[in-house]
């Protein structure tokens, strides 16, 4: 109980930072206002050494120059930046003091020496943060330049360091400085660079590379060897990447052409205003947006399934008042299809303006996951990765198991042989154009986070998503996926050597030659219903 | 002499008005000429040759709307891609046209267009050798979209790469091509195409007279590519490739190499288009990358729809009232033209199928009957 009672102190009196600085770092901060620049690094070292954590805000405060003090009693003030008003406030409770004017205080002055030092300062300061985050990114500030002081601090707390990515960036630190310790013997400072390869920070790179300038022959060729090995995982990961944007155009590849595999793939329907409900799809999510824009990050829940109902009815009046009419004469279907896509298009200027409409990205979707200093993931092309195949296989799941994926599967198998079974093909007809655009629709809300929103959005996907259905074979969702995913690594690794533009015509030549050769496509679909 | 009219005129049993439209054509042709130039500009019947131009590229449309026609009305193929064929041949020109500047560019280099000197070239690529003379730049014209077709043809044809899978891939080779055309590095101006031209064979394009002869030459051979075709389908061949169209693998079985008939007629389809796009380029006065879009091959196989697929006459007039209309259209209320397109497309197909040379056929089957009727009573 004692015990538990004295953690409980002891925990208590962490978590709250003295607000005041002790009398006797008190003392040596009056003093500092006094002392001449070339004895202020002495005082850096007798402040560092009272080992008090609450002056971390003054020597950040001094780093930046900021550092001032009254004139008439000493006390130290940070000079802040409020809407272009320079005001001061207390360095720990961060309270303004009102009425204070740059007269009244004087600067207390830092050059680079001194910055130098103070950062040392404030990295040793964090290093013994709670918080591992604070320590990881306070140990990579110092991998830059290390001087004895911090080397041996890092030696002293590496040992009961329990956060393990925190120890591994500790021991690179360390053996960066063994690396280029003159004193140390020559196996530790080997050893050292035979650590520092499997690392994959900028400043390892730059310590090697000086290092492998050195004269000493030894050193020299160990620190090549650890080079061409960061180098050789530097490669690996560049591999990664390039798998992540080919997968992630993949998605995107594959959200656009979903709709089309089951219009045009599962009805035989040839839209080409297939990438328009896209574009619908895009704008919905505008324009939910704009009607709610206290709530952006939820704006995109409203959106899915706004875009879905506006896309999907829209689809559904296409289907009855055209396609339906032009039934078993697909040439005419895909000039009638067109015809629909210019006047959309139209619409959409007309409405909306032919200029390009932002549309902003929930906060949980920005910003990136950073793996390692080399690799690190956008999060919106990530989760568009999971949702592209979220809904690949709701739809699988809708067209294996619901009584409209049987209708759906019977109608575009046998039309008549349906239809005498009591299959109202009509009504399927329409829903299945209905549940094509409005995934088209669903693909837009996608886009929108990854592209321009404007009225040629669709057009710029309709040819591709063409592709990617043909080569994988129509009538086939699989297919599709495998399609789009190809297609999309298939394009993002030939970019670096042939650059963008080449990339897209190499892969549209590739289709054209491989539908001379496999004309009906990676999966062809087998059996009575091919016909 | 008199042989060649004959071949001409042979085939007219099945195309009885292809030879008064020719008159019509040609008749038109000389009127709006003499207007031009004979007449003073303050005359009620003067033309200007701003229309005269306009009159040209609506030819030069024709022609292509005509190179759609052979093949879509008489053969099935539906090619979204024919805009890429019309825009080679018009590179071709329009490479001719470029070194013809020779040192008047902006930068007054005697051997280079102004775009290569801009992009720091020392010599002319391998392909715009030779493009300084008029006759190979014009079998480049014909020889280069025959040969893509040929290609492009013998490979999807003899695979049996059919109806709407063909057109997805013709759109997607001059999307391809556009695409390529887009790039600075491949020699032909990029974005910016070529432009600037200053004169063909010598004479001043800007001139009315050259003007004049452009546009009498454009409907000239029109004219013979109307005629010539209309022989040609009129012919045996035209007559397999109506069973192609209608039956393909009923004519295969019977005997016929359907993919060779097939082929030819797209070369020769192609080689039309080409034709028309040198034609059209220096009436224009510009080429560039844009003419490769896919939306542009659509609004061809659009005019042919609305004249009336399988018709030859048809598709002309279809191109001719397409694009007056696109010009007023675009004067009138630029907002309006892409609904108005989209709508042609939507009732055309639905209420038009067979266009207006459809309409009229249909009108005059209903005349003959009512007066059959008549005389019955």
């Amino acid at each position: 109980m004692k015990l538990f009672l004295s953690l409980c102190l002891f925990l208590s009196a962490c978590m709250t930072p003295a607000l005041a600085a002790s009398a006797e770092t008190d003392a040596l901060l009056q003093q500092l206002t006094q002392t001449k620049l070339s004895k202020m690094p002495a005082m850096v070292q007798q402040l560092e050494a009272t080992g008090d954590e609450s002056l971390l805000p003054v020597f950040r405060a001094w780093l930046a120059g900021d550092l001032h003090y009254i004139r008439d009693d000493n006390t130290l003030v940070v000079e802040v930046d409020v809407n272009g008003v320079d005001t001061f406030q207390d360095p720990y409770t961060q309270a303004t003091i009102a009425g204070l004017t740059s007269k009244q205080v004087r600067k207390i002055k830092v050059n680079n020496k001194l910055r130098g030092l103070l950062r040392g300062v404030i990295a040793r300061i964090q290093l013994t943060s709670r918080d591992a985050g604070v320590r990881e990114s306070a140990v990579r500030a110092l991998l830059a330049d290390i001087d004895d002081e911090t080397f041996a601090t890092l030696e002293r707390i590496y040992p009961t360091e329990p956060n393990s990515d925190v120890r591994s960036t500790m021991q690179t630190a360390l053996s960066i400085y063994t690396a280029q310790d003159q004193n140390s013997s020559q196996s530790a400072r080997l050893a050292a660079i035979d650590v520092l390869g499997d690392s994959l920070e900028n400043d390892v790179r730059n310590v090697l590379l000086s290092l492998e300038r050195s004269d000493n022959p030894v050193l020299s060729s160990a620190a090549t060897q650890a080079l061409v090995s960061i180098n050789r995982q530097v490669e690996r990961y560049a591999l990664v990447d390039q798998l992540f944007f080919g997968l992630s155009l993949g998605s995107v590849l594959l959200l656009a052409s979903i709709g089309l595999a089951i219009t045009f793939g599962v009805m035989g329907v040839i839209n080409m205003a297939h990438g328009e409900m896209i574009m619908l799809g895009a704008y919905t999510t505008y324009v939910v947006q704009l009607l709610m824009p206290n709530y952006i990050d939820y704006s995109i829940w409203v959106a899915i399934p706004a875009a879905f109902l506006v896309s999907g009815l829209m689809g559904v009046v296409i289907e009855r008042l055209v396609i339906c009419r032009l039934h078993g004469r697909p040439l005419e279907t895909l000039l009638a299809t067109f015809g629909i896509s210019l006047i959309l298009q139209q619409l959409v200027r007309t409405i909306f303006s032919p200029l390009n409409r932002q549309v902003s990205t929930p906060s949980w979707m920005s910003g990136s996951w950073e793996i390692n200093p080399v690799l690190s993931l956008t999060l919106n092309r990530l989760y568009i990765l999971a949702f592209a195949l979220l809904v690949f296989f709701a739809l699988v799941m809708i067209l294996k198991k619901s009584s409209l994926g049987l209708n759906v599967r019977a109608v575009s198998q046998n039309r008549s042989m349906a239809k005498a079974m009591g299959v109202k093909t009509e009504w399927v007809d329409a829903m299945t154009f209905g549940l094509g655009s409005g995934i088209a629709g669903i693909a837009g809300v996608a886009l929108s986070q990854l592209t321009n929103v404007g009225p040629n959005l669709g057009q710029a996907y309709i040819i591709d998503s063409f592709m990617v259905v043909v080569f994988g074979g129509v009538g086939n969702l699989l297919g599709t996926l495998v399609a789009a995913f190809t297609l999309g690594i298939a394009n993002k690794f030939l970019e670096p050597t042939t650059g963008a533009v080449l990339a897209a015509i190499f892969v549209l030549v590739f289709i054209i030659l491989f539908i001379q050769k496999r004309p009906k496509g990676l999966f062809p679909q087998k059996g009575r219903a091919a016909e | 002499m008199s042989k060649l009219i004959n071949w001409f005129t042979e085939g007219r049993s099945s195309g009885q008005y292809t030879l008064p439209f020719v008159i019509l054509l040609l008749g038109v042709t000389v009127l709006a000429s003499a207007a031009n130039l004979l007449l003073p500009q303050d005359s009620a019947l003067y033309v200007s040759t701003y229309s005269i131009t306009l009159l040209g590229k609506y030819l030069c449309y024709a022609m292509l709307a005509l190179a759609v026609d052979i093949i879509w009305g008489y053969c099935g193929i539906l090619s979204l891609g024919h805009g890429a064929f019309f825009a080679l041949g018009g590179y071709a020109m329009g490479m001719y046209l470029m070194r013809q500047i020779g040192d008047r560019g902006v930068y007054g280099h005697p051997e280079l267009p102004d775009f290569m000197v801009f992009l720091d070239w020392q010599e002319l690529p391998w392909f715009w050798l030779g493009m300084d003379q008029f006759w190979f730049a014009m079998v480049v014209a014909v020889v280069v979209p025959g040969l893509l077709a040929f290609v492009f043809g013998w490979l999807a044809f003899r695979s049996r790469v059919t109806g709407v899978y063909l057109s997805i891939m013709t759109q997607a080779l001059t999307y391809a091509l556009l695409l390529a055309f887009f790039r600075n590095e491949m020699g032909f101006g990029g974005n910016n195409g070529l432009t600037d031209f200053k004169e063909i064979l010598g004479f001043d394009l800007q001139a009315d007279s050259t003007r004049v002869s452009l546009f009498i030459a454009t409907a000239v051979i029109l004219s013979l590519v109307l005629l010539a075709s209309q022989r040609i389908l009129s012919s045996r061949l035209g007559k397999v490739t109506l069973a192609v169209r209608d039956a393909e693998p009923r004519t295969r079985f019977i005997g016929y190499r359907t993919e060779r008939y097939k082929v030819w007629l797209f070369v020769y389809s192609a080689v039309i288009a080409g034709v028309a796009g040198a034609l059209y380029v220096p009436q224009v006065g510009i080429i560039n990358p844009g003419e490769f879009s896919p939306i542009n091959s659509i609004e061809i196989v659009i005019w042919v729809a609305v004249g009336g697929r399988g018709t030859l006459i048809g598709a002309i007039i279809g191109a001719l009232l397409v694009n007056y209309a696109k010009t007023r259209f675009t004067a009138i209320m630029p907002d309006g033209w892409l609904f108005a397109l989209g709508a042609l497309f939507v009732l055309v197909t639905l209420f038009l199928p067979k266009g207006l040379m459809g309409l009229y056929g249909q009108l005059q089957s209903k005349r003959r009957q009512s007066a059959e009727q008549e005389v019955q009573s």
